[in-house]
């Protein structure tokens, strides 16, 4: 994403605590109120995110959460370099979840001028939110934290506080700003040898005008950006210190165990809770719409007495549907005439017409689960009039808004705790409300904390699942090999604008997208429709290549002519691999690339099959390039993260649906890569000196495809529908298929 | 009544024989490192260490490891001797894992280190199969890179 030199102004303006561009009429500028209503003593914010002690401790506010992404740590480099702060002096807080550190702010300043993030399309329209109504959330997603808020709002933040503190010194001195440098958290007048500290400085800097036009750095002059630095949230998370919403603890709380309807949308019909109410412990039993939830003093107490609970829940149309249903209805909808344009270039018909080969294959994956390691939860106090609210969240200020209308009571007069979030993934994002929902309408019964826990079957059974999604595809090439026309029509409903167009030079594209919808819920999941996408176009490019006789490596390279980033990254990951070489016997390279959330990231798997004709990935080399890196072993572990997130879903990940429910409901039927299956990964961070990109999320969706084409290769046996777990890949289904 | 053992400190607790150890960890005496992940002995989120093994919590019943020395995460640096280390606050294998930056989300890493604490005691230089077949436990962020390299790096420390 380009930035403009006006969209520059409004963002810092309005993020980093400046002028605040047609609202400083009418609102005070951040930082004054951060003064007012935030500091102790001495403490003076120099602009909202930046509060500087007398003693030179310097602590940044970081308005997002932290789920292992190292957010806390790389945002607030980004703010210490541009201050020239000395790092050993930083302490780093998640900013409190008030509207003073909404980050939607800057959203808002995007959204006007580009139009909304493409990660909050799908929340805007679930919630026919108007795009002025975004305002009031602090969104964790679209590995977007370091692009936006780091990039307009942090790094101007920290300048804007640098150039504040040059000027409260200068006036001291009453010498020209010129004549002073910024060092380890120091103004210095070298001529005369004087030097302060910002603490010294900070009173007097937090009165000025932040300035309209923050002066970056130039990536030259980074000290701190660009160096591996530790995470400052690891320490407290190998000591057992580090605390999640479900650590929440006092000792008058009490805890609850639900039952939702298992066939989702369909109400509570009646309850026998006799035998439950006489078990240990049990405090209440609670009847909800869609639920049935009993509270004791200790969870599992609550859990075991629930299983005791008979339930009758309302019967639905939905009652008798299964995976093959929708399977089947998706199939009927990309086979009919209807459907909406993704995106058209050219005549497809017209190609189609006079080509001398054409292709066809029809892909499909199924809806998945988050499955994050910390089980949704949620704490509610309600205390009269104020609540405390404790949960794990991609988004504090929208739990908290959700929380007190749910309550009825004011939105300022519910307090967030803040606690780190075990995985997110989309999980945690605004909209999934289910467990915030039943959480605050049972705390409205008691005058104590009650939290509410989902157990791991819950957590499967009741999620928002990344979608289901078939894809259909023709391609027609012409005498000369040459792909002539590309036409894929898929099962939406599209989250993520452009996930399913392609880079390559193919001149007639038609690509379009029925309806997809069900009764099953649905939501952002890890790299979003990024994560069906690529593997669909993945495959069919490679298809495509080994129907022309041109390696998949080379195929690609030639249709990305007008795409260099595309091609560096494959360049980089297929040098690195050894494409083209000797492999080991028996081994095979499968190769995928895809753009998403502003990054390229090209992926090579190296697999072979076992005795027992089971995939074995060997090896995994990515390259990437996120325009440049804040943190590059933060950006490592991304990777890896993201690829073995993406791998244990092309591997073993499937939610079915039975009977209107999810048939799945723990690891065992829904598994996960572990330290058995986890392949060695080689990561090459290739920089390219553009806008940073977003990096929670890019390395997962070449993943899958790379695999299958490796597969492909190895047995001659193309998948097409995922998990591989499966497929027989023995030579005898190879020859059965012929 | 059940008398449990956690990490040096007796605690009588008027409950249930068969309430799961994590529970009883958890909600009865308030320690909150051991966490809660599938509740079936499944992901190893939960494991703690009963007389220096790894054992899952969320299956344990109180009754079977009542009387003997119960290790959590929060004591760990304690019962593998670090106070007289350069950091006594952590145990080797905790030491490892911010030298290698292993957590991301870090809700399982409890578990893992626990995990790894015992398999360690028992391997003390394993192999990539041993490491592969002795350590389970689930790791939804994928540190396994990074745990296996710092296993690699204890053993040969």
């Amino acid at each position: 994403m380009k930035v403009n030199r006006r969209n520059f102004l409004l963002s810092s303006a309005m993020v980093g605590g400046g002028v605040l561009i047609g609202y400083s009429a009418s609102r005070p500028t951040r930082h004054r109120r951060a003064n007012n209503e935030m500091v102790q003593d001495t403490e003076r914010f120099i602009t909202s995110f930046i509060k500087i002690d007398p003693s030179n401790r310097i602590t940044i506010y970081v308005p997002h959460s932290e789920m292992g992404q190292g957010i806390h740590t790389s945002l607030s480099m980004m703010v210490a370099d541009e201050l020239d702060a000395n790092w050993e002096d930083v302490n780093i807080e998640q900013a409190p979840a008030i509207d003073l550190f909404a980050n939607g702010d800057m959203l808002k300043g995007f959204a006007t001028e580009f139009g909304v993030p493409n990660f909050l399309t799908g929340l805007v329209n679930a919630s026919a939110f108007a795009v002025v109504e975004i305002m009031n959330l602090q969104t964790t997603g679209g590995s977007a934290s370091i692009r936006f808020t780091g990039e307009h709002g942090m790094r101007p933040a920290g300048a804007a506080a640098r150039q504040m503190l040059l000027q409260a010194a200068a006036n001291r001195w009453d010498v020209s700003i010129d004549e002073l440098t910024t060092k380890l958290s120091h103004v210095h007048h070298d001529s005369s040898g004087r030097s302060f500290s910002y603490g010294e400085l900070a009173d007097d800097a937090s009165v000025l005008e932040p300035p309209e036009e923050p002066i970056l750095k130039d990536r030259s002059q980074f000290q701190i950006m660009g160096k591996a630095i530790s995470r400052n949230d690891i320490p407290a998370k190998v000591d057992g210190s580090a605390i999640y919403g479900l650590d929440a603890h006092s000792e008058d709380m009490l805890y609850a165990a639900i039952r939702l309807a298992p066939v989702f949308g369909t109400k509570l019909i009646s309850v026998d809770a006799t035998e439950a109410l006489a078990q240990r412990g049990v405090k209440k039993v609670i009847e909800l719409k869609d639920s049935v939830a009993i509270v004791a003093d200790n969870y599992w107490r609550a859990k075991q007495a629930l299983a005791l609970v008979k339930t009758e829940f309302e019967a639905s149309d939905n009652d008798s549907i299964s995976s093959l249903d929708i399977a089947n209805r998706f199939d009927r909808e990309l086979a009919s005439s209807g459907g909406s344009e993704d995106k058209v270039i050219g005549d497809t018909s017209s190609a189609f017409d006079s080509a001398t080969d054409t292709i066809e294959a029809n892909y499909r994956v199924p809806y998945l689960a988050h499955a994050a390691m910390e089980p949704m939860n949620c704490t509610v106090h309600i205390k009269g009039d104020t609540a405390d609210l404790w949960t794990s969240t991609q988004d504090a200020l929208a739990m908290k808004g959700r929380v007190a209308s749910i309550a009825g009571l004011a939105e300022d007069s519910v307090t967030f705790h803040q606690t780190y979030c075990g995985g997110g993934y989309g999980r945690r994002l605004p909209f999934n409300w289910n467990m915030i929902d039943h959480a605050t309408l049972i705390a409205k019964e008691f005058n104590v904390p009650i939290k509410t826990i989902f157990s791991r079957e819950d957590d499967m059974q009741q999620d928002y699942y990344r979608p289901a999604v078939h894809s259909n595809f023709r391609a027609s090439l012409d005498s000369n090999g040459k792909v002539t026309a590309w036409e894929n029509k898929y099962t939406g409903p599209i989250q993520t604008p452009g996930a399913a167009h392609i880079p390559y030079a193919i001149k007639n594209q038609s690509i379009r997208v029925v309806d997809g919808r069900t009764h099953v819920p649905i939501a952002a999941w890890r790299s979003v429709d990024h994560s069906q996408q690529t593997f669909f176009t993945e495959s069919f490019v490679d298809e495509l290549a080994h129907r022309t006789g041109i390696n998949p490596y080379q195929f690609r390279m030639d249709l990305l002519q007008q795409h260099p980033r595309h091609r560096k990254v494959l360049e980089v990951a297929a040098e690195s691999a050894g494409y083209g070489k000797d492999l080991p016997e028996g081994r095979a390279l499968g190769i995928a690339v895809q753009e998403s959330f502003g990054s390229f990231v090209a992926e090579i798997a190296e697999v072979s099959m076992s005795e027992d004709d089971r995939p074995v990935i060997h090896k995994v080399t990515c390259a990437i390039d996120c325009g440049w890196a804040v943190n590059p072993d933060t950006v490592e572990a991304q990777i890896e993260s993201g690829i073995i997130f993406g791998l244990s879903a092309a591997m073993y990940g499937e939610i079915s649906i039975e009977n209107g429910r999810v048939h799945q409901d723990n690891f065992p039927d829904y598994e996960m890569v572990r330290m058995d299956s986890s392949p060695d990964i080689e990561v090459h961070i290739v920089e390219s000196g553009e806008a940073p990109g977003g990096l929670g999320e890019p390395a997962t969706p070449p993943i899958a495809a790379a695999i299958t084409n490796a597969i492909y290769i190895l047995t001659g046996q193309r998948i097409r529908d995922l998990p591989i777990k499966k497929h027989d890949l023995s030579i005898n289904a190879a020859v059965a298929k012929v | 009544m059940a008398n449990l053992k956690v990490n040096g400190t007796e605690h009588v607790l008027d409950i249930e024989p068969e309430m799961p150890l994590l529970w009883a960890i958890r909600d009865e005496i308030g320690l909150t490192g051991t966490k809660f992940g599938c509740g079936i002995a499944s992901c190893g989120a939960c494991t703690v260490h009963v007389n220096g093994k790894a054992v899952r919590s969320c299956v344990t019943p109180v009754s079977a490891v009542e009387g003997q020395k119960i290790t959590t995460i929060e004591g760990l640096a304690v019962a593998l001797g670090a106070e007289n280390t350069s950091r006594p606050d952590l145990a080797a294998v905790q030491r490892a894992w911010i030298d290698h930056q292993i957590p991301q989300c870090g809700y399982c890493q409890s578990g893992m280190i626990m995990a790894v604490s015992s398999f360690l005691a028992e391997n003390p230089n394993p192999s990539d199969a041993q490491i592969d077949a002795g350590i389970t436990n689930i790791c939804r962020c994928g540190s396994y890179p990074r745990v296996r390299k710092a296993i690699h790096a204890l053993a040969s420390a």
